[in-house]
C-alpha cells in the first residue's frame, strides 16, 4: 500500500469532511469534544508553574539487548502541546523508545525527562502525567467497553459519582455507546483502538504516547484515529506518536524524527524532510523506441531510458498534472504501454537518508496497465 | 468509598471466571467425572479397608484443587502477554494488587468447586465421622493448601512464555495426586513409586484431611501438610515476585 500526495490531499479533505459531519446532529466528537471538554474528564491536569516548554526531552538514550543495540544515543525534544512522530520501519526501536520514556523499560544510558520529571528518579510522577496506548490494544477482552473504562475509573480512584460521568462521556466521545455493553473481544480493530485510547484518557494525562496507533486499521478507522489525535492536541495535550507510515506522520506531526537501527537519521518538520527526498514522478513504458523518443520530446523535464523504453516525468501526483501529461500524449497520438505513478514514501525517505531501504518496503507504485 | 486496587483486580478476575464458563465447567466437571469413575468403575477393585467413596473423597478433593490451577496460570500469563499489565504498570497499580487478585480469585473459585465435589460425594454415599472442629480443621488445611499452590501456579504462569505453555506448566501439579495416596494407599504401590508417593507433599495433605474426615486425626500428617504448604507458598510467592519484577 503506498501513499501519494495526490491521495493525501484527498484524505485531508475527507478528514475535514468527517469533521464537519461529525459535529452535526450525531453529536459526536471531533469538535464536540473540544467544545465540551470543560465538563468531564479528559482535559490534562494543570500543573502550575512546573510546565516547561518541553514536554519530553531525552539525551543520549541507549538500550541494548545482549549484543544487539536497539537505541543508540537518541536525543529528542518534544514541545508541549505538539505532536511528535517517530517514524521508522519495524525493528527500528520505536517501541523500545516508547517503553523507555514511559518507564516500562530501563535505559542502559542517557537521561530523559517527561513532563519535567526524570524517568528514572521520578518514575511515579512521570507515570501520573502520561498515558500510553500500546501497539497491541491493551483492553480486557472479557470485559465490556463500559466495564473496561469503569476498571480504569476504579483504579484511578475517582470520587463519588464523578467516575460514572467520565465513562459515559468517553463512550460518547469515541462513538462506543452502542457497543458499550458488548465484550471487547467482539470489537473490531478500530473500535478496540478507540477503547484503548479512551481508557488511556481516563487518567487525564498531559502527555500521550501512541505506539503505532493505526497499524492494521482500515483507512476509515485510520482517519477516525487521526481526527481523535488532532482533537487531543486541540485540547492541549502533547502526543508522542510512533508510526511506520510517512503519510501518518505527515498528517499529524509538528516534528518528525526518522529512526533507523536505533539512530535518529533525520529530524524536522514534514516539509523539511520532504525536501530531502526525491520528488514524485510518473513512469511511462512504451512498446517501441520511436514512441519513447516522441514522448521525451513533448514532455518537458522527462528523462528517458532507451533500454527499458521507460520515460520518467516529474510530477506531484495530483489529478491535474496527471491529466496534463495524458492530454499531451493524446495530442501527439503517442501510445503508452504502461502508466505508473510513483510518490515518495517511507522507503524513499529511508533510501535518501540512510542509503538502504526500510525492511518494511511498501509497494511504491500503482500500476495502470492498458 | 473507593475500593482497594486488590479488590478491583479481584472483581475483574471474578468477571473473567464467570464470563468464561468453559473454564469453570471444566474445573467442576472433571473432578466429578473422575470421582464417578473411580468410585463406581474401579472402586470395588481397590481394597482400601472401608467404603471406597470415604477413602477416595479426600483424594478427589486434592485432584479438584490441582485440576483448576491451569486456568489460573493461563489467566496470569495472559495478563502479562496481552499488554494490559503495561497499562496497569503505567497507572502504578501495585504488583501486589495484580497478583493478590489472582490468588484470592483462585482460592474462591476452588472453594466453590470443592463444595460441589463434596456435595457429589455425599450423594454417592460419603459418610464422614468428623466432628465440627474436625471439619474446621479440614477447611483450614485445604485453604492453606489452595493458597500455597495458587502462589506456585502464579509463578508458573509468570515464568511461561505463552498462555498455552503456562497451562501446560501446571500438568505436573495435576499429575501429582495420581502418584499420591489419593486413589490407593501408598503402601500398595510398586517400589520407587511408593517412596515417591510417601514423600511427596500431596500425600500428607490428603492423609491429614482423610484423618480428620474419618474422625481419626493424624498429627504427623497434619504437621507435614502445614509445613509443605507454608514451604510451597513461600517458594511460589518469592518466585512470582521475582518473575513479576523482571517481566512487568
Amino acid at each position: 500500500m503506498g501513499f501519494y500526495p495526490g491521495v493525501l490531499i484527498a484524505a485531508d479533505a475527507q478528514a475535514r469532511l468527517d469533521r464537519m459531519v461529525a459535529v452535526g446532529p450525531v453529536g459526536w466528537a471531533v469538535s464536540g469534544g473540544v467544545s465540551g471538554r470543560g465538563q468531564v474528564g479528559v482535559r490534562p491536569a494543570d500543573d502550575s508553574g512546573r510546565m516547561t516548554n518541553s514536554a519530553i526531552t531525552a539525551s543520549g538514550l541507549r538500550k541494548a539487548y545482549h549484543d544487539k543495540v536497539v537505541l543508540d544515543g537518541i536525543d529528542v525534544n518534544v514541545r508541549t502541546g505538539t505532536v511528535f512522530a517517530l517514524l521508522g520501519p519495524n525493528g527500528a526501536g520505536k517501541t523500545t523508545m516508547v517503553n523507555v520514556l514511559t518507564t516500562l523499560l530501563k535505559a542502559d544510558g542517557g537521561t530523559a525527562r517527561v513532563a519535567g520529571h526524570d524517568i528514572v528518579t521520578e518514575t511515579k510522577k512521570v507515570r501520573a502525567s502520561i498515558g500510553v496506548t500500546g501497539q497491541f490494544a491493551s483492553v480486557d477482552e472479557l470485559l465490556s467497553g463500559r466495564e473496561n473504562l469503569q476498571l480504569m475509573v476504579d483504579l484511578h480512584h475517582f470520587k463519588g459519582g464523578e467516575g460514572k460521568g467520565v465513562v459515559e462521556n468517553l463512550l460518547r466521545r469515541f462513538d462506543l455507546v452502542e457497543s458499550a455493553d458488548k465484550l471487547a473481544s467482539t470489537y473490531s480493530g478500530g473500535m478496540r483502538r478507540k477503547l484503548d485510547l479512551a481508557m488511556t484518557l481516563v487518567g487525564r494525562p498531559r502527555i500521550i504516547f501512541l505506539d503505532e496507533p493505526t497499524t492494521g486499521l482500515d483507512p476509515r478507522s485510520r482517519r477516525t484515529m487521526w481526527n481523535i489525535v488532532r482533537e487531543l492536541v486541540a485540547d492541549g495535550m502533547t502526543i508522542f506518536l510512533t508510526t511506520q507510515y510517512l503519510e501518518e506522520a505527515d498528517q499529524l506531526a509538528d516534528q518528525i524524527a526518522v529512526l533507523d537501527q536505533g539512530k535518529i537519521v533525520a529530524q524536522g518538520t514534514s516539509e523539511q524532510l520532504k525536501r530531502q527526498i526525491p520528488g514524485g514522478h510518473v513512469q511511462l513504458r512504451f512498446a517501441e523506441a520511436a514512441q519513447l523518443d516522441a514522448a521525451a520530446r513533448v514532455l518537458t523535464g522527462s528523462t528517458a531510458d532507451a533500454e527499458s523504453l521507460i520515460l520518467r516525468v516529474p510530477s506531484d501526483g495530483g489529478a491535474k498534472s496527471l491529466r496534463a501529461v495524458l492530454d499531451r500524449l493524446d495530442e501527439y497520438a503517442i501510445d503508452v504501454e504502461e502508466f505508473t505513478v510513483h510518490m515518495p514514501d517511507l522507503d524513499d525517505v529511508f533510501l535518501a537518508l540512510t542509503g538502504h531501504s526500510s525492511t518494511e518496503a511498501e509497494s511504491k507504485t500503482e500500476v495502470v496497465t492498458k | 468509598m473507593s475500593m482497594s486496587d486488590s479488590a478491583i483486580m479481584l472483581r475483574r478476575n471474578f468477571k473473567h471466571t464467570v464470563r468464561n464458563p468453559v473454564t469453570l465447567f471444566n474445573a467442576l466437571l472433571m473432578p466429578i467425572v473422575m470421582m464417578l469413575m473411580f468410585v463406581y468403575v474401579f472402586g470395588d477393585a481397590f481394597s482400601v479397608g472401608g467404603t471406597y467413596v470415604d477413602y477416595a473423597t479426600p483424594g478427589m478433593i486434592m485432584m479438584a484443587i490441582s485440576y483448576g490451577l491451569s486456568a489460573t496460570a493461563t489467566a496470569v500469563n495472559s495478563d502479562m502477554t496481552k499488554g494490559i499489565i503495561n497499562r496497569f504498570k503505567v497507572m502504578d497499580v501495585s504488583r501486589g494488587a495484580v497478583l493478590t487478585g489472582h490468588v484470592v480469585s483462585t482460592v474462591v473459585r476452588t472453594v466453590v468447586v470443592l463444595a460441589a465435589v463434596i456435595g457429589v460425594a455425599f450423594l454417592m454415599g460419603f459418610s464422614p465421622n468428623a466432628t465440627f472442629p474436625q471439619w474446621l480443621a479440614v477447611i483450614g488445611v485445604l485453604l492453606l493448601t489452595v493458597f500455597a499452590v495458587s502462589w506456585l501456579t502464579i509463578a508458573l504462569g509468570l515464568a511461561a512464555k505463552t498462555a498455552e505453555s503456562a497451562g501446560f506448566a501446571t500438568v505436573p501439579l495435576i499429575m501429582l495426586p495420581f502418584f499420591s495416596s489419593a486413589i490407593v494407599p501408598a503402601e500398595k504401590m510398586g517400589p520407587g513409586i511408593r517412596e515417591f508417593a510417601e514423600y511427596q507433599p500431596f500425600t500428607p495433605i490428603i492423609e491429614s484431611v482423610r484423618g480428620f474426615l474419618n474422625g481419626t486425626p493424624s498429627n504427623g500428617h497434619t504437621i507435614a501438610a502445614i509445613a509443605w504448604s507454608v514451604g510451597i507458598a513461600a517458594v511460589g510467592y518469592l518466585w512470582a515476585r521475582a518473575k513479576f519484577s523482571k517481566r512487568a
